[in-house]
């Protein structure tokens, strides 16, 4: 490293001499503000491409429907009884289904060269990451909304309280979030939106299926039973199942808190050093 | 004056590729420097060194004044980038383009949009404002792009590889606004590979191979060393060839190839040819074939350094722009 640190910078060249110097860094409120454009992008992607609102609303309808009616008198006995123990895994599994678009996003962002204009920019080096999580987040409380009121159409029945169905919103949310940094870094080295949708679906079509979310773990092989029971999806689909018709909710929350700290601890520190030296 | 831009000794490895070894060169106020070089030379790497984006592994780089290592938000207070690809969302419209990068600036919603319209127009983009960048036409999508790197009025404008793909009505489009910009006293970093290119915009230009700088001067000085034509000349009888190879020699004043029974000498003057149709007349050769054609960047390469400029193998290339 030549690189001579203790040299003192000259002045702007290009700054009138009347115009303070261009402060050093971001301050917390523009880092807020950035963020919130950002953000603000991401919603308006979404105005100018409809498959995504299609696969925002529709595709959680459809698979309500199918599940409830099609599947869900042979699984659950009748399709009442059936919407009352799916909807929480339905959620469960569209919520993460929802983060691969923090994958895809990123990919876009990195392979059309938008990331690096946003690099370029006097903005905090964090604001384009927050700023498509935030993003994320209001997908995924659009998505939920819609799951619950389809649901509540069809004749799910919410049995527990407000409370206890805003802490249902908060789990799922901090899950996702969470559970985003596995994206992030999937976005990053895929660098492309196709790769992302075929590596992404990959991993999250066992990890949901493989699950409770559809069918009781009871009804499942041994072999099988034994990842059932401790994959994060069940244990979220068994904590917003209590958390919207009752039954135990503090193990699994807790459960699934873990499981988002692991994914986070893992796939956190992955996913800021795949951004600092692939980008 | 201290230079808008000076790289000095950068240095980047990418693994067992060295994209920068040692590149020094500088860009006075208000001028356009012209990083001329062929795929895989290195003019990405450079530019994304000094656009903050990469950290050089040696060598210093200094964008007003600022190092672009130890205070890399004072340079992106100064700069705007507009890359080999265009960065724009393709997914918002022109205007959506533009008012992100103001509002991320820090500028007011209403400022924000009047900056967005003022550059629209300013760029001929003001009837697609409302369209969804993906629809526009890759000479659009450029001018976009150049507008968005404009947004907040830098001092110094990096442009890689700005008319990479366009046709030629877009390209010279696109050069007038370059043009307009040093009017204002914005400095500019435009890499390419184009000769003609770098003639026509820049004020100076420095030859970049290997990671390399391997020659600098004037589009002028260059021309004149490397010969911005070439004379092309096939004698109708092949055993004239020698006496047609004497002549380019002495009047142009560097060795002609002969190749495939066809003399080439570069022309740095106008005046060659005629001079070399009137000697050869007057020695009695004739010709089957004289042709005056612009210099390829390969023939600059090899009378400037002595090789060929040799084309970096694909992964070379997906490293740099990595």
């Amino acid at each position: 490293m030549t690189l001579d640190r203790t040299a003192p910078a000259r002045p702007a060249v290009t700054t009138d001499p009347g115009v303070p110097a261009p402060s050093r860094r971001v301050s917390p409120t523009q880092w807020a503000s950035q963020s919130l454009t950002m953000a603000w992008r991401s919603i308006v992607q979404i105005k100018h491409n409809p498959s995504e609102l299609l696969d925002l609303s529709i595709q959680p309808i459809m698979f309500v429907l199918l599940f409830t009616f099609v599947f869900g008198g042979a699984i659950g006995g009748s399709t009442d009884a059936y919407l009352q123990f799916s909807l929480g895994g339905l959620i469960a599994q569209n919520a993460l289904f929802l983060t691969i678009y923090t994958a895809t996003g990123l990919a876009t962002d990195l392979q059309k060269g938008t990331f690096d204009r946003f690099r370029s920019l006097p903005i905090a080096r964090s604001a384009p990451l927050s700023g498509r999580i935030l993003g994320d987040v209001l997908r995924q409380l659009w998505s939920l909304v819609v799951l619950l009121a389809v649901g509540v159409l069809l004749g799910f029945r919410i049995t527990t309280s407000p409370v206890a169905v805003l802490a249902a919103f908060g789990l799922l949310v901090a899950f996702t979030l969470a559970f985003s940094w596995t994206s992030v870094l999937l976005g990053v080295l895929a660098r492309d939106p196709e790769k992302v949708q075929i590596y992404g679906f990959t991993v999250l079509f066992p990890l949901t299926f493989a699950s409770n979310a559809f069918a009781p773990t009871e009804t499942m092989p041994g072999w099988l039973q034994a990842w059932v029971s401790i994959n994060p999806v069940t244990r979220m689909a068994d904590a917003l199942r209590g958390l919207l018709v009752g039954g135990p909710v503090a193990a699994n929350a807790i459960a699934t808190l873990l499981w988002g700290v692991a994914f986070a601890a893992v796939f956190g520190p992955l996913a800021v050093w795949a951004l600092r030296t692939r980008t | 004056m201290p230079p808008a831009i000076e790289a000095d000794g950068l240095v980047k490895r990418f693994g067992a590729t060295t994209a920068l070894a040692g590149a020094s060169f500088s860009a006075t106020e208000g001028t356009v420097l012209g990083v001329l070089g062929p795929n895989g030379a290195g003019k990405t790497t450079a530019t994304r060194v000094l656009a903050t984006l990469l950290a050089p592994d040696e060598g210093r780089g200094l964008v007003g004044g600022f190092d672009v290592v130890t205070e890399p938000h004072r340079v992106r207070t100064l700069i705007g980038l507009t890359g080999q690809y265009a960065g724009v969302d393709e997914a918002l419209t022109g205007t959506e383009n533009l008012v992100l990068i103001a509002r991320l600036l820090g500028q007011r919603r209403a400022a924000a949009k009047m900056r967005a319209a003022e550059l629209l127009a300013q760029f001929g983009l003001t009837d697609a404002a409302g369209r969804a960048a993906r629809t526009y036409s890759g000479g659009m999508r450029r001018r976009l792009d150049l507008a968005a790197s404009l947004v907040g009025r830098p001092r110094i404008l990096f442009l890689d590889e700005p008319t990479t793909g366009l046709d030629p009505a877009s390209r010279n489009e696109l050069w007038d606004m370059v043009r307009g910009l040093t009017d204002d006293g914005v400095t500019v970093l435009l890499t390419t590979q184009y000769l003609e290119e770098a003639d026509q915009l820049a004020d100076d230009i420095v030859v970049i191979d290997r990671g390399t700088v391997v020659a600098r001067g004037t589009p002028l000085d260059l021309k004149s060393r490397a010969g911005a034509a070439v004379l092309q000349m096939r004698p109708t009888q092949p055993e004239q060839l020698e006496a047609v190879r004497a002549v380019a020699a002495e009047l142009a004043g560097a060795e002609p190839t002969v190749e495939q029974g066809t003399v080439s000498v570069p022309a740095a003057d106008d005046a060659l040819m005629p001079a070399v149709v009137r000697r050869l007349d007057d020695v009695g050769v004739s010709l089957a074939e004289l042709t005056l054609r612009r210099a390829t960047l390969d023939e600059v390469f090899l009378a400037l350094t002595g090789h060929r400029a040799i084309e970096a193998d694909p992964t070379d290339d997906l490293q740099e722009s990595a």
